[in-house]
């Protein structure tokens, strides 16, 4: 893991001193097809997003969900947004993502046990999270079906978003998303047990 | 001695072998028993099995689950319950999937729990058996002429067309005109929304192919859904009211009576009802623009929702042999919101119909009676997923709380049990210090009894078979209809 960083932001200096096209006959993975860069020519100058399969490659996946597209460990200080989970004990999982992450696919890149039962696809309300006032505003408005699947969510607030509808952008970065709390007793009828 | 070469006729893998392949993925294997892993079994494979048995998994590094099923088939209402037409809804199937592979969860198919093994036995087997077996009877209107040919539980509907194999022989009668659905629940909309969808539409899906011919003959123009309460009382939600707001070839008919005052009571109700009044009220009483206008004119089927009816008889027709009726006690509500109750008035009213579908809600019945049951409200007792008055038991998903709720509710209800399974553990309440045989010995008794398992590869082969065969025929999957038939598949 260590070795890995290593590489990782040795390829990073190495670019952001000399802004050229990555050296790909270097790199492992170049001649796998899993490279982005091996089918197609080269388009972007001295851009670092060429080399996001190299992190993506390197990183093991957490707990028992996939990778999804979008490297979390982004080194361009200019795509870096930073994102704060806050889980259902309270706990803060400070994490620096990237402009374009799912918070949702973020989150389970992360450890953080938000679910996706439908896969954003708009068919549950498992992603429920809520957001931060300072930053709340500043997420485009839900789309209907959202909406529709918010309002079945448990303990629905005024700051509830689905976490696989919200796109990070640079305007985003220290937002804090909290899992909703679900309380142990809890009855699908709103019923409250009678403390004996 | 015999113990010894039981261990090791049963297994195909030996203990110093087993480290290296901790974490990796494998399927079907057995593995050798590492004497002190706590073991614990759960009982149904639907959401409330496979989300209890995600959270163990995660929460410790060394327990292990077997998750039995009844069926040959893993997923429950996920596969058997869920409209064809909802496919998103179902992905939820990849999560489980993931967790039915962990290395330390297995499935056992095809295992009847209280006919083939009993729950004692389990008991004996595991330091904690969690039942999650869901609610598979239905709650009874308690009508004369509830048992005429034509009068269905949803229940049976939904399992007739998303193709349970109990259900395979059900063939509904659809020549009549009219289907009156008792209930306003999702439910009740969604076989609604089945009897009214254009055929284009339904035989793009997982819908049985028994049903679409059906289907294809169906007389059916008009759905009624029809509720004891009022118009802020239905049960459904507002995605599925949607769904049939825009059903195309569709138009809705409602009595505009039954909702006065209405918008002027919305003023302080929390979002969710209000939004769903709100787009109710929309299609119900609003003059509609005119593309809706034309829409509506070119529709050739109806359906709509009426208010503050409950059924006393279903009537049939002269000869006394077929449902054509239904007759309906007028309501009026005593107070507001969740808690208005529906109070007779003393009118009846007919209503001509060939088909009745009560939609009124599912009930779990007792597998065992070892195990405590509470028959008045159809769950089993417990305190936060605990049951009560014994330890080493556990129940979640509706088995739990009753039949309510969405996927999602279920999870909560179902994590919220595995939390208090390992609370227990780490306070040792629950006592996993001394070794539990776990599968070995209950697939030693199930082989004694004749029954063999569906493995989750097993299982993977059934879905193989239904995959390709959708894929010949533009869907996502023909289901296998009957259990034979998954058992052939399965063993091939």
């Amino acid at each position: 893991m260590a070795a890995a960083a290593a590489v990782r932001s040795s390829m990073g200096l190495t670019l952001r001193l000399s802004r050229v096209i990555p050296d790909c006959s270097s790199c492992p993975l170049s001649r796998s097809k899993s490279c982005v860069n091996s089918a197609a020519s080269l388009q972007r100058n001295g851009s670092f997003d060429n080399c996001r399969t190299i992190n993506r490659h390197l990183q093991t996946t957490i707990g028992l969900y996939h990778s999804e597209e979008g490297s979390s460990n982004a080194e361009d200080p200019e795509d870096v947004v930073n994102v704060v989970y806050i889980d259902r004990s309270g706990k803060k999982t400070p994490v620096k993502a990237k402009v374009g992450d799912n918070v949702l696919y973020l989150a389970h890149k992360n450890g953080i046990d938000l679910e996706g039962a439908c896969e954003a696809s708009l068919a549950c309300s498992t992603c429920h999270v809520y957001v931060d006032s300072a930053h709340f505003d500043k997420l485009p408005e839900p789309e209907e079906r959202e909406d529709d699947m918010l309002d079945m969510a448990p303990m629905l607030q005024e700051n509830s978003r689905l976490g696989c509808q919200i796109i990070l952008t640079p305007e985003l970065d220290g937002i804090q998303l909290t899992l909703p709390k679900v309380t142990r007793n809890f009855y699908v009828d709103g019923h409250v047990p009678k403390p004996h | 001695m015999s113990g010894y070469k039981l261990l090791f006729s049963k297994v195909k893998l030996c203990k110093w072998t087993r480290p290296l392949n901790a974490g990796v993925v494998r399927r079907g294997v057995a593995t050798t028993p590492s004497s002190y892993s706590p073991r614990v079994c759960v009982v149904g494979s639907g959401p409330g099995g496979f989300y209890t048995a995600q959270h163990l998994v995660k929460a410790r590094q060394d327990i292990e689950v077997d998750i039995y099923e009844r069926l040959p088939v893993p997923f429950g209402l996920v596969r058997f319950g869920v409209a064809p037409d909802h496919p998103e809804v179902k992905n939820v199937i990849n999560t489980f999937t993931q967790t039915a592979n962990h290395a330390r969860c297995r499935f056992y198919g095809n295992v009847n729990v209280g006919k083939d093994v009993s729950v004692e036995e389990l008991r004996r087997a595991y330091h904690a058996v969690i039942l999650s077996y869901g609610a598979e009877g239905n709650r009874s209107m308690g009508v004369p002429g509830e048992d005429l040919p034509g009068v269905y539980s949803a229940k049976d509907f939904v399992g007739w067309y998303n193709g349970l194999p109990r259900c395979r022989e059900l063939s509904p009668d659809l020549s009549c005109e009219t289907a009156v659905i008792l209930g306003q629940g999702n439910v009740a909309l969604d076989v609604a929304r089945v009897l009214l969808s254009p055929l284009d539409i339904l035989k793009k899906t997982d819908i049985t192919q028994p049903t679409l011919e059906a289907l294809a003959e169906s007389q059916v123009r008009r759905v009624l859904i029809i509720g004891r309460r009022g118009p802020t009382q239905i049960a459904c939600t507002i995605k599925e009211l949607r769904e049939m707001v825009n059903l195309p070839g569709t138009k809705p008919e409602m009595v505009a009576a039954d909702f006065e005052g209405l918008s002027e009571a919305l003023k302080d109700v929390p979002r969710p009802r209000k939004r769903l009044t709100e787009l109710l009220l929309k299609t119900a009483v609003d003059v509609p623009g005119e593309k809706e206008q034309e829409r509506r004119s070119k529709a050739s089927r109806t359906w709509g929702f009426r208010f503050f009816r409950s059924p006393v008889e279903v009537l049939a027709d002269t000869e006394g042999g077929r449902t054509a009726g239904i007759r309906l006690a007028v309501n009026r509500l005593e107070g507001s919101g969740d808690g208005a109750r529906a109070v007779l008035t003393g009118e009846v009213e007919d209503v001509s119909c060939g088909l009745v579908i009560s939609s009124i809600g599912y009930k779990s019945i007792p597998i065992d009676s070892s195990v405590p049951f509470d028959s008045h409200k159809a769950i089993v007792p417990n305190t936060m997923g605990r049951v009560q008055q014994t330890t080493g038991l556990y129940c979640s998903g509706w088995l739990k709380t009753g039949p309510t709720g969405v996927i999602a509710t279920t999870m909560n209800n179902s994590f919220d049990t595995a939390r208090s399974l390992v609370e227990d553990m780490d306070s040792g309440t629950l006592d996993v210090s001394a070794a539990r045989p776990g599968s070995q010995s209950i697939c030693a008794l199930l082989e004694e009894r004749g029954v063999k398992p569906v493995t989750f590869s097993d299982w993977e082969k059934i879905n193989s078979v239904e995959t390709r065969r959708g894929e010949a025929v533009g869907k996502p999957r023909e289901k296998l209809l009957s259990v034979e038939e998954m058992l052939q598949v399965a063993r091939a």
